[in-house]
């Protein structure tokens, strides 16, 4: 049955190309224009380490004070650990891998001389960093635990960076001169570019340029190199970076499987309770808490303004689109009263003409969606243009390709609802009489 | 005259078709408001005059690597050097610029007491003598600084460097705010306890970021050195040699010390064009789904009047049959579409009104003025109006046989 319909619909659809050509037009707009912005969301809230993102947690622990009329504090999140919690932790190392971690820049100036000096963005980290986050080396490796206590002057690089300064042969044995310290250059990391840029200081530098070097967090903190992102202190005294009154720090954990997840959790509560015992961390309705890597990133979903009101746009766009599908729908089976009148007197249930205009809209809209596809490609090729971070990942993958094509046939099917209701209410006898 | 009663009266029986119209216009009228004024807002934005003169100055960030230098004596050779280059009228050191995004507000009061006189944030640039000059600003009232106003060079700098300032430009809209409908010039200001005498006034200086607000000109212009490793040199030249200054200027600052990073080597036309690339995408992604509305819209309405204008062929014929002229008839189908797009505007615009304070609350958009949605009405009636004309002039041809035959 649904193969005659098929064939009445292609048939009445040739009836009329252009109305035709209109509908699908109107779908394929709307379309194009939503699916273009959703798939610029989704691509942004991606995993940035398929495979490896179900072992890694973020613990996080508010040292911060009681804030005025809230005698046990608020539920929002610090902007990162302090450094003596982060310090404990580490010291402790209860998880399977951790480290501590933040963004910084500093000048690079090559021995070569035809570069001249230039500022590259970076990340200070600690030991694990790179086997927790499962960081490829193209050549050498990381640091040890025993390098980072000795503020070793060390140095991984960036392919990027690497190429750069060396040229085709890695330059591992290496000196790069970064400020006004000598570093040795122990590991060239392979292309790794995870994005969103999960590790950094939530909503600073997510998307984008990838970390040219990396270097031991407490060398830099001795050379006091330029640390980037957030410093929240909430009092004065003594050095800021080291203070217990200060956050800024990120710190990651790896854990495997549900039963270290639970120890961990039990030793974080632990640690919480022996420091509030010597009268830290004061908002007691704020427990320690552990984050998976996902969930922290939805935990911190900074989607920017532009984005999310373009998103808007793109779906008010849709809804004016299928409101003027279900118009023309709706001209378009009105016009076939007479044929319906005939085919109800012949017979035919509600239900049928129902199904028969029902596998009509559908047509459409699968046209529709297949219009809007190639409008969609048109859009995120116009997405990548832009001069955003996140604006080179706009592409469509398989989920979002077949979403395209389902969301162009609910559309549609919804737009041809009351269109094919009003034809099936249509009164076998009525039309007949007045031919 | 066409009579509103028959066209009321079938109304009652094609509610749904009426209802679909009228929701397609209002949607339509919510969301194309809404985007004009988004697109007015940043086309304001972008068109904001800077008050320097944009198509002469090229800029070159300068980071000097070595921490103990002395720097207003590094910033001083520099300058002596770039003031050699052939086509190069005049030079100075700045710390910020109008879109470098470099700002440095501070609180002032016309009022030693801060409270208890007229407030601003402005936004404070600091440069070396010759800074008024090199950057075109037009002085509207009063002088630039003289030698002996720039503070000492052993003082503090910065905020606290406010303390030894006894002289103070300000930008037009700034001393309007702060002495309204009076001359600014000689009056005082106060950021620290000190006064700071306006000794000039320039026509405009825009704050190093833009946004929404009135107070994008609020600017003042201290007669401090900058005295960081950290400078901005900006070159005066003519429009035509602009790149090849550019070029000669990183020369020159490398031979003079290559322990620095030169970087945001640019013309002020390129500063400008970066700082609104997003505004820019972002105007032509709203004009683009703005139009497309339209578009679809008027499809909508041609649609339903096509369907209409078939479904009532008989009536018409009969109309016609009954004494009814051509014009009449156009007249009958032009004036429905009038009164439901009329409908259709009047929901628009609570809707539009609504759809505004949902964007005042997620992305401080200012308020939308009332009028856009009257150039919004008029906008989907002429739409309106000439969906529907082609559908109106099929049915004014109706013969009126046709009531005659059967359809």
């Amino acid at each position: 049955m649904v193969g005659y319909y098929l064939d009445l619909a292609w048939r009445s659809l040739r009836g009329t190309p252009i109305l035709s050509a209109l509908m699908v037009l109107a779908i394929g707009l709307g379309i194009g224009a939503s699916m273009t912005m959703i798939t610029v969301l989704h691509v942004m809230s991606g995993d940035p380490l398929p495979g490896r993102s179900a072992k890694l947690f973020v613990p996080m622990l508010d040292p911060r004070p009681l804030r005025q009329g809230q005698p046990t504090g608020g539920s929002d999140t610090p902007n990162g650990f302090t450094w003596p919690d982060a310090m404990n932790l580490l010291r402790e190392h209860r998880a399977d891998r951790e480290a501590a971690m933040q963004q910084g820049s500093a000048a690079v100036r090559p021995a070569r001389a035809d570069l001249h000096p230039f500022y590259e963005s970076g990340e200070f980290v600690t030991a694990d960093f790179f086997a927790m986050f499962g960081a490829p080396f193209r050549a050498g490796a990381g640091w040890t635990s025993e390098q980072d206590q000795e503020r070793a002057r060390v140095v991984v690089l960036d392919a990027d960076l690497d190429r750069k300064l060396f040229g085709n042969a890695t330059g591992i044995g290496q000196t790069v001169r970064l400020n006004n310290t000598d570093f040795r250059v122990i590991g060239v990391l392979g292309d790794w570019h995870p994005q969103p840029r999960f590790y950094g200081q939530p909503g600073y530098r997510t998307f984008g340029d990838a970390d040219q070097f990396f270097l031991p967090l407490q060398t830099a903190l001795e050379l006091k190199f330029a640390f980037h992102g957030n410093l929240s202190c909430w009092s004065n005294g003594g050095d800021t970076r080291t203070s217990d009154k200060c956050t800024w720090l990120q710190y990651w954990v790896e854990l495997d499987g549900p039963a270290k997840v639970t120890a961990y959790q039990r030793y974080l509560a632990n640690y919480w309770d022996g420091q509030q015992a010597d009268g830290r961390f004061p908002r007691k309705n704020a427990p320690p808490h552990l984050y998976g890597l996902m969930a922290w990133l939805a935990h911190w979903q900074v989607i920017p303004a532009n984005l999310s009101m373009q998103t808007w746009l793109a779906i008010g766009f849709l809804i004016v689109c299928m409101l003027s599908v279900v118009a023309l729908l709706l001209a378009k089976f009105m016009r076939r009263s007479g044929e319906i009148s005939v085919r109800r007197a012949l017979g035919a249930r509600r239900r049928d003409i129902f199904l028969q205009f029902g596998v009509e809209s559908a047509v459409i809209g699968i046209a529709g969606g297949l219009l809007g596809l190639v409008i969609a490609q048109i859009g995120l090729w116009s997405v990548r243009a832009r001069p955003d971070g996140y604006a080179h990942l706009a592409h469509m993958d398989v989920l979002m390709l077949l979403s395209t094509v389902v969301l162009a046939i609910i559309a549609s099917m919804l737009a041809g609802v009351l269109p094919a209701w009003r034809a099936c209410q249509v009164p076998p006898a009525l039309h007949l009489k007045v031919q | 005259m066409v009579e509103f009663g028959p066209i009321l009266a079938t109304w009652r029986c094609h509610k749904l078709i009426v209802i679909l119209l009228a929701l397609l216009v209002a949607l339509t009228c919510a969301i194309v408001c809404n985007v004009a004024f988004m697109i007015q807002q940043r086309a304001a934005l972008m068109n904001l005059p800077s008050g320097v003169a944009e198509n002469e100055l090229v800029m070159i960030q300068s980071v000097d690597l070595d921490r103990d230098a002395n720097q207003p004596a590094r910033h001083r050779t520099d300058l002596a050097a770039l003031r050699m280059i052939p086509g190069v009228t005049a030079v100075a050191a700045v710390d910020a610029l109008p879109f470098n995004g470099n700002d440095w507000t501070n609180g002032i009061s016309t009022s030693p007491e801060g409270q208890r006189g007229v407030t601003a944030s402005a936004s404070a640039f600091n440069g070396t003598p010759g800074e008024l000059r090199t950057l075109g600003l037009r002085l509207v009232a009063g002088r630039d600084f003289t030698p002996d106003e720039y503070i000492p060079l052993d003082s503090a700098h910065g905020y606290d460097g406010l303390e030894h300032v006894s002289a103070v430009i300000i930008t037009q809209a700034l001393a309007e705010h702060l002495f309204p409908g009076e001359s600014a010039l000689g009056r005082s200001i106060y950021s620290y306890p000190n006064p700071m005498r306006i000794v000039g006034v320039v026509d405009h200086l825009l704050r190093p970021n833009v946004g929404t607000g009135n107070d994008n000109d609020y600017s003042t212009i201290f007669p401090m050195l900058p005295d960081t490793s950290d400078v901005t040199y900006v070159l005066r030249t003519s429009a035509r040699q602009r790149e090849r200054v550019l070029r000669q200027a990183e020369d020159v600052l490398y031979r003079l010390d290559g322990n620095r990073v030169l970087r945001d080597a640019e013309t002020f036309e390129q500063l400008r064009a970066h700082y609104f690339a997003s505004d820019r995408t972002m105007i032509s992604l709203l004009v683009a789904s703005a139009l497309g509305l339209l578009f679809v819209a008027a499809l909508g309405i041609t649609g339903l009047a096509n369907f209409w204008v078939q479904q009532r062929t008989r009536s018409i014929g009969i109309r016609r049959a009954l004494g009814a002229t051509r014009s009449n008839i156009l007249g009958y189908f032009q004036t429905e579409n009038f009164l439901i797009v009329t409908a259709g505007v009047v929901l628009g615009a609570v809707l539009a009104i609504g759809v505004n304070l949902l964007l005042m609350e997620h992305y401080q958009l200012p308020r939308l003025p009332l009028w856009y949605l009257c150039v919004g009405a008029v906008a989907l009636w002429v739409l309106g109006q000439l969906a529907v004309l082609a559908p109106s002039l099929r049915a004014s041809r109706v013969q009126p046989v046709v009531a005659m035959r059967s359809v």
